[in-house]
């Protein structure tokens, strides 16, 4: 399979060149926000991360950072579970112009919907493979709401070199994530009936 | 190898079992998902998806780093012989918690449900969580479990009858309930999964069950013919559904299903399911204690 580099910013057309099933190399500044920070840009639309997320990542992760002579290293960072992001993700991409959510699970209808309209994709990371994504950070340039909301669900902006990452939902209302529900819908089905 | 409660001695012992279930994935998981990537097509997004998971595994053992960032509520099982003390124990692994969170070995993940406010350190209200048994045998024994939150939210426990699966009050209800949490977890549990299931009990004691199952190797094989028969068929069924690692379609989605049982109420028919992804954080140690 053949690997898409991507520099982050991104341009509209970049992110609607991607199809489900593309393979890309991730390269630039991404910020982490999960739960208590995806709520927090829901509810107050803070101005200070604009400028970063302004055609830029948001990754769903929870890392796991050493405090180590003077600076901050990223030592674990998989991607969490982007579902319980649904209520927000919509309204953030359009807020910010967001033209890439990272994660790992796949989003709702809504999201889709947003991708679609705002030109946008999610990209999937393997959940778990933690020492992977983190070596591939070059520098954790800067921390918000670190006493807040504690190590985990803090914002984290990352620098990146070649993030690998799968396409699963795109900007023309492609999910592979519906696709493989709906499939595995039908053989649940079977398979119930079977079972009587 | 003799280690005194009291001493600094069974705190480092738990540390290492901390370290070591974070860092090192055990054996018989690993051979499990190598013979997994075996069953994908070349090339495929499932192919590809075990192979970063092979790939994260060997940089966690050799970096020393956890294989996961989510390393869970830390959660321990204790084996101990008559006259241990309860209490010693737990303030020497709640010693242990602070110091492999200090050291990078655990994620900070107690959040206070009432502030918001997350302790810091793991320790909290019932965290770590610690189930003790007192056993015939003079050694102690202690095991640590690190589940990550994505799996432990598609976890489930179903009461037969189950009216919307058509699954009545025996094996067949029980498969039915198996097969629609892994079809609702899809790739959200972190797929190959291995699914813990707890027949029967109470509430707690289901669920305990299907926990406990998932101490067990991989090539384990359940003494009670009836349930290693459904082990197998449930394995078999669960892996026709085509939802494969993350759920990126594939023809794995879990790589074993262990299941246990308790006595239960008349009224009640608990189905207890303890999902675990495929990162399945397990280490025990036993030695002889000096209580």
């Amino acid at each position: 399979m053949k690997n898409k580099h991507l520099q982050l910013p991104l341009s509209e057309k970049e992110v609607r060149d991607l199809r489900v099933g593309d393979t890309v190399l991730l390269t630039g500044k991404i910020l982490t926000a999960r739960d208590m920070a995806q709520r927090w840009m829901f509810e107050e639309r803070p101005d200070i991360l604009r400028k970063d997320l302004l055609e830029g990542a948001l990754y769903h992760c929870g890392p796991i950072m050493l405090f180590r002579d003077g600076k901050w290293f990223c030592s674990s960072a998989g991607p969490t579970s982007s579902t319980r992001q649904e209520p927000y993700q919509a309204e953030i991409i359009k807020e910010y112009g967001i033209r890439c959510v990272i994660g790992k699970g796949g989003m709702g209808e809504r999201t889709a919907q947003a991708m679609r309209d705002h030109g946008s994709v999610y990209l999937h990371a393997v959940g778990g493979a933690a020492v992977l994504y983190a070596n591939t950070v070059r520098s954790v340039e800067s921390v918000l709401k670190l006493e807040d909301f504690g190590m985990p669900e803090a914002i984290w902006t990352l620098t990146v070199v070649d993030f690998p990452a799968v396409v699963s939902m795109d900007a023309h209302g492609n999910s592979l994530h519906r696709e493989i529900e709906d499939k595995s819908r039908e053989l649940l089905r079977s398979l119930l009936l079977q079972n009587k | 190898m003799m280690i005194k409660l009291h001493a600094p001695d069974f705190v480092h012992t738990c540390t290492e079992l901390i370290r070591q279930a974070a860092c090192d994935l055990p054996e018989d998981i690993l051979s499990s998902i190598r013979s997994a990537q075996r069953d994908e097509a070349p090339g495929s997004i499932a192919f590809d998806t075990i192979g970063s998971i092979l790939d994260n595994i060997e940089r966690a053992r050799t970096q020393q780093r956890p294989v996961c960032q989510d390393t869970g509520m830390p959660c321990f099982s204790v084996d101990m012989p008559y006259g241990a003390s309860m209490q010693t124990i737990r303030e020497q692994i709640n010693e242990a918690v602070v110091l492999a969170t200090r050291d990078g070995y655990l994620r900070p993940n107690a959040v206070d449900p009432v502030t918001g406010k997350n302790s810091g350190n793991n320790l909290g209200i019932d965290i770590p969580v610690i189930h003790f048994r007192e056993w015939k045998k003079n050694t102690m024994r202690v095991a640590c479990m690190l589940k990550g939150g994505g799996s432990e939210n598609v976890s489930a426990q179903y009461s037969l009858p189950e009216p919307a699966l058509q699954a009545g009050r025996d094996l067949e209800g029980v498969s039915a309930c198996v097969l629609d949490a892994v079809w609702k977890a899809q790739g959200k549990g972190c797929s190959p999964g291995i699914i813990g299931v707890g027949i029967g009990g109470d509430r707690i004691t289901g669920m305990q069950k299907a926990k406990d199952q998932l101490f067990r190797l991989m090539k384990d094989e359940n003494p009670d013919p009836v349930l290693s028969d459904l082990e197998r068929t449930l394995y078999e069924k669960i892996n026709r559904m085509g939802i494969g690692p993350m759920g990126l379609g594939g023809n794995t989605t879990v790589l074993g299903v262990k299941i246990g049982s308790a006595h239960r109420h008349p009224a009640c028919y608990f189905v207890s399911i303890a999902y675990m992804c495929w990162a399945c954080r397990r280490s025990v140690m036993e030695f002889e204690a000096e209580i």
